[in-house]
């Protein structure tokens, strides 16, 4: 069975959707509970995945199919089937299969349309794992795109007043994206004539005798895609799609958004942009440094001035992607090793925002800060719950944002002390924004038609707390993630020039 | 016997088999027509015209193993560049009449004309004679059979399209293509006297030998003339911008089985004709000062521009129409496109990728008008908003058009998606990058308004919630066929690129055959 896990696990939900192909429309407890179970079965094999791990090891799991061949005159360029695990992916497809886990569970909500609901939701699960799997340019482009429809669907139907708009705004702009994505692809393709991820980085940092690529080249194609991860990521100013996503979206749609998608841009940079071109981006270390800066300040200073609870976490993702961006200009393995920490953790904590905005929402039908206020007293749970997540997004110690950020910093410190001076005024904003929305929220007078609301029922408190022991583990052990992360972000700090280890 | 007697006898009639079946066929079925009483329903007749199209394809499949042969003096061959497309045009063909039978069926076509089509034979053999031209075309080794072959194409499309003729868009469109189209075939005919002249003969490859004495000679402006008109032309045909103008109008006004075929079959055609013009007539041509191949050179960089802007304006204009006909116009207009990429660049793979990409449009595009044709009949109405709410009444035949619309689109998993893969690689592998780029963009574009039927279908809920959209046994085969080769060409499209690559001997069309 080990020599399959890894298809097993990306395509196991397919089996959830032929099952919900099956079940008549009316069956909406079965529905629900086939969608839910099927996000078990990739968690539970991802924890197998996660135990049988060899953190010293490199790529582990892998399986490698010939799919189909390219021909060119006489030769044939091959594409594989070619999918493993790295400490880079794997902590990614554990974050995938417990948030989407969660935001199934979570999905209690839905009722309209429940069976294709699912259906999209589980082939969204399938594109996400195939892309933290995939060791191949070609699969990971296709796993890429995949993503694309089921969450179009997922937005435009299920979404709130403005969705359409912002479902077509996520389709073009992040198809922008990828056909950049596509462009850089193309073009390694042709000039390595290969796809896979360890080949072409191989070739590209030291393989041939001559180089493959001119700088020129290489500097269009790393902007190519940090522009095309960037979009996914997002950066400032490609991330006007983002906010549409994540206040007209379903909240379990923007859990898997926020707390997943967001990643594939993190990811990405790291295994493409870093991976084939140290030189570029160390070259360009400082330019990324003040962009993630950017983020980290413009999406903390709107969040300041937000009305809506979505809004605010929305520009608080936006920030804290800023910090991811910081830690990979930080160019060490710590700075890398608090960029995937601050992916994976801000995918946990986000996952557990919009969940609890969903919980308020279904209440109180709004999500604006300022027409509510006392929830703690009728809700106590959700409200404390959500006290505990802004608390783990503001990086209190013991919690996960705490070591990512801490991390991601004293990498930048490292390197460019100023600028991380500054990016630290981040974190600060951060309090500040996160206490005064919650706070707003759960504290102070009761509107009269917000007294006696339902506290979060039982159904709703398993994931919170699935979500949250998650974000103390981080917090309080980061070796279970720091010992994966290890190898694979040494390996990817020693090719960059003239700066090894850290 | 003669000496001419006895070449007559002596050729070898046995490769043309597929044309004469076809030829065959189209006689019967008009014979037929003629003798059938006026009121006695035809569809019969597009059974005969099927089975004709299945006994043809099985000589061209036979032939493709075959050794190349040509008959009357070279003018007519039988290579595998012509059996390639031949097969395209023939599946094109054979889709196209059972959605024809469907049409004339009860319902019929909407919007008027149904009854001006159920009794009228000619529906059906007008395919079979404009199959007939497009497979003359592609065997052409002669200025003269490739200019009948592609007059008896367009006669026959321009009388399909006025078909309905108590339709005014159907009358306005056959108008438009009648202008054009007889301005194009002009234009092209203009541009082979030029060879002529130039060469004396209208032999394809004598064509090539001589053309590259007169460029020498100081004739090498004629040269660029005539290879511009032969674009301009050929340009028209395919419907590329900027000659595209009649497109939008022809589709529309066109019954849905006949705009489907031109879509495919016509369209897979002008592709044809411009590989064969160009690769034999200019590929041998050489600049005299440094020896760089001219097509090369010089003159790729005017088909890609013609590339390019087929892909903008198809992509963009395609944003704003309303009708799902005249939205497959640009569409195909921005396919056209796609598909001068690989003419653009040009790398020994052009063949098969330009093969591969018009199998996976051929499926594709026959499988969207199929159910575009079920959702006007049923709503009477060819408007976007007829397919509101498809999902909810036939989930099975809006899941089909997704997947169609994905294809066509360029998204990952469907045949659309691995051919244009295919045919973006000889642009990258050329450094054409602001070729490759357009071509990704507009991309992006196109899926603003094929996810628009999309949404329709998955969003908005009709007005006659219930109703069942009748899905008649021919129709659902040619969608269940597209369906299949959407899908089988996206996940493994090994088999066919290797066929393509092994099994068709593409490099045959550069060699003269003699006597």
């Amino acid at each position: 069975m080990n020599g399959h896990l890894l298809t097993l696990l990306t395509f196991s939900p397919l089996v959830g959707v032929l099952a919900l192909l099956v079940v008549p429309r009316g069956q909406t407890a079965l529905i629900r509970a086939i969608g839910v179970l099927a996000t078990l079965v990739p968690l539970a094999l991802s924890f197998v995945l996660y135990a049988n791990f060899a953190p010293e090891g490199g790529l582990q799991f892998a399986e490698k199919v010939r799919w189909f061949s390219i021909p060119v005159g006489n030769m044939a360029f091959p594409v594989d089937y070619e999918v493993g695990v790295d400490g880079l992916s794997l902590p990614l497809v554990l974050l995938t299969t417990l948030v989407t886990a969660m935001a199934a569970a979570a999905s209690v909500h839905v009722r309209q349309n429940l069976k294709t609901y699912f259906v999209c939701f589980l082939l969204l699960e399938v594109g996400m794992l195939g892309v933290f799997t995939s060791q191949n340019l070609f699969l990971f482009f296709l796993f890429f795109e995949l993503t694309l429809i089921p969450m179009f669907f997922l937005i435009s139907k299920w979404g709130y007043l403005e969705r359409e708009k912002a479902a077509l705004h996520f389709l073009v702009y992040n198809g922008v994206g990828s056909a950049l994505l596509f462009l850089a692809i193309l073009t390694l393709f042709v000039r390595v004539g290969d796809l896979s991820f360890t080949r072409v980085a191989k070739a590209l940092t030291q393989g041939a005798p001559l180089p493959l690529l001119s700088d020129t080249l290489a500097l269009v194609l790393f902007v190519l895609l940090v522009v095309a991860f960037g979009v996914k990521l997002p950066l400032f100013p490609f991330h006007t799609w983002m906010l549409r996503v994540h206040v007209q979206a379903p909240p379990p749609v923007v859990m898997l958004h926020s707390g997943i998608q967001l990643k594939m841009g993190a990811y990405g940079l790291l295994r493409m942009g870093v991976g084939f071109f140290p030189e570029v981006a160390a070259k360009l270390a400082t330019l990324l440094a003040v962009w993630g800066l950017v983020n980290v300040l413009y999406g903390a200073v709107l969040a300041l001035v937000q009305r809506d609870l979505k809004r605010v976490f929305a520009y608080s993702s936006i920030s804290h992607m800023g910090i991811v961006l910081l830690g990979l200009a930080a160019m060490n393995a710590t700075g890398f090793t608090g960029a995937v920490f601050q992916a994976v953790s801000h995918g946990f904590i986000s996952a557990l925002l919009f969940l609890l905005v969903g919980v308020i929402w279904e209440r109180t039908g709004t999500s604006t800060v300022t027409e509510m206020g006392g929830l703690a007293k009728s809700m106590p749970v959700a409200s404390g719950m959500l006290l505990a997540a802004a608390m783990a997004s503001l990086g209190l110690p013991g919690m996960s944002g705490f070591i990512s950020e801490f991390l991601a910093f004293l990498g930048l410190f490292r390197v460019q002390p100023a600028l991380a001076a500054v990016g630290a005024l981040g974190i600060v904003l951060a309090a500040a924004y996160l206490l005064r929305a919650v706070l707003r929220t759960t504290f102070g007078p009761t509107p009269e038609h917000l007294a006696g609301l339902r506290d979060a029922t039982a159904v709703e408190v398993v994931p919170m707390l699935v979500l949250l022991a998650f974000i103390v583990l981080l917090g309080v052990w980061p070796a279970v993630l720091g010992d994966v992360l290890h190898h694979a972000v040494q390996t990817l700090a020693a090719a960059l020039p003239g700066r090894i280890g850290g | 016997m003669d000496e001419a007697m006895k070449n007559v006898l002596d050729w070898n009639w046995g490769a043309m088999a597929p044309e004469l079946v076809i030829l065959g066929a189209a006689t019967l079925l008009a014979l037929l027509d003629l003798l059938l009483p006026a009121d006695r329903d035809r569809r019969p007749l597009a059974w005969l015209g099927l089975a004709g199209i299945l006994v043809a394809a099985f000589f061209v499949w036979r032939n493709v193993h075959a050794e190349p042969t040509h008959i009357l003096y070279d003018m007519y061959r039988v290579d595998d560049f012509a059996n390639a497309f031949k097969l395209v045009f023939l599946a094109g063909a054979a889709f196209a009449l059972l959605l024809a039978v469907a049409d004339v069926g009860p319902g019929g076509e909407a919007s008027g004309g149904a009854k001006a089509i159920r009794d009228r034979g000619e529906y059906f053999y007008l395919f079979l004679t404009a199959l007939l031209g497009a497979m003359m075309l592609a065997s052409a080794a002669d200025l003269i059979v490739l200019f009948v072959g592609l007059e008896v194409l367009v006669l026959s499309s321009y009388i399909l399209v006025a078909l309905r003729r108590r339709y005014l868009p159907a009358v306005e469109g056959a108008f438009k293509y009648v202008v054009n189209g007889g301005i194009a075939s002009a234009i092209t005919l203009y541009g082979m006297s030029f060879l002529y002249g130039l060469t004396g003969s209208t032999n394809l490859f004598a064509v090539g030998e001589g053309l590259r004495d007169a460029y020498v000679s100081g004739n090498d402006y004629l040269v660029y003339v005539a290879f511009f008109l032969l674009v301009v032309g050929v340009a028209f045909k395919i419907a590329a911008a900027p000659f595209h103008m009649w497109a939008p109008d022809v589709y529309q006004g066109a019954p849905t089985p006949v705009t489907a075929f031109l879509g495919v079959v016509s369209k897979a055609a002008g592709f044809a004709l411009l590989l064969r013009l160009l690769l034999t007539v200019f590929l041998g041509l050489s600049n005299p000062l440094d020896g760089t191949p001219l097509l090369f050179s010089e003159l790729s960089p005017y088909v890609g521009a013609v590339a390019a802007a087929s892909m903008i304006i198809g992509n963009t204009v395609a944003l704003r129409q309303t009708n799902v006909k005249r939205m497959m116009a640009y569409s195909s207009i921005a396919h056209a496109g796609y598909l001068l990429v690989p003419v653009a660049a040009l790398t020994p793979m052009v063949f098969s990728q330009m093969v591969f990409y018009l199998v996976a449009y051929l499926f594709m595009t026959m499988g969207a008008f199929a159910v575009i044709q079920l959702v006007a009949r049923a709503r009477g109405s060819e408007d976007l908003r007829a397919f509101a709410g498809l999902f909810r009444r036939a989930p099975l035949l809006a899941s089909a058009m997704t997947l169609f619309l994905l294809s066509l689109a360029g998204l990952p998993l469907t045949a659309g998606f691995i051919g244009k893969f295919y045919l973006f690689l000889s642009a990258v592998g050329r450094e054409m990058y602001a070729l490759a780029a357009i071509m990704v963009l507009t991309s992006v574009v196109s899926f603003v308004y094929y996810f628009a039927v999309i949404r329709q279908m998955f969003l908005r809920t009709g007005e006659e919630d219930g109703a069942a959209v009748r899905v008649p046994p021919t129709v659902g085969t040619v969608i269940a066929l597209s369906a299949a080769g959407t899908v089988l060409l996206g996940l493994l499209p090994d088999p066919a690129l290797d066929l393509l690559a092994h099994t068709f001997a593409f490099a045959e069309m550069f060699m003269p055959l003699t006597d």
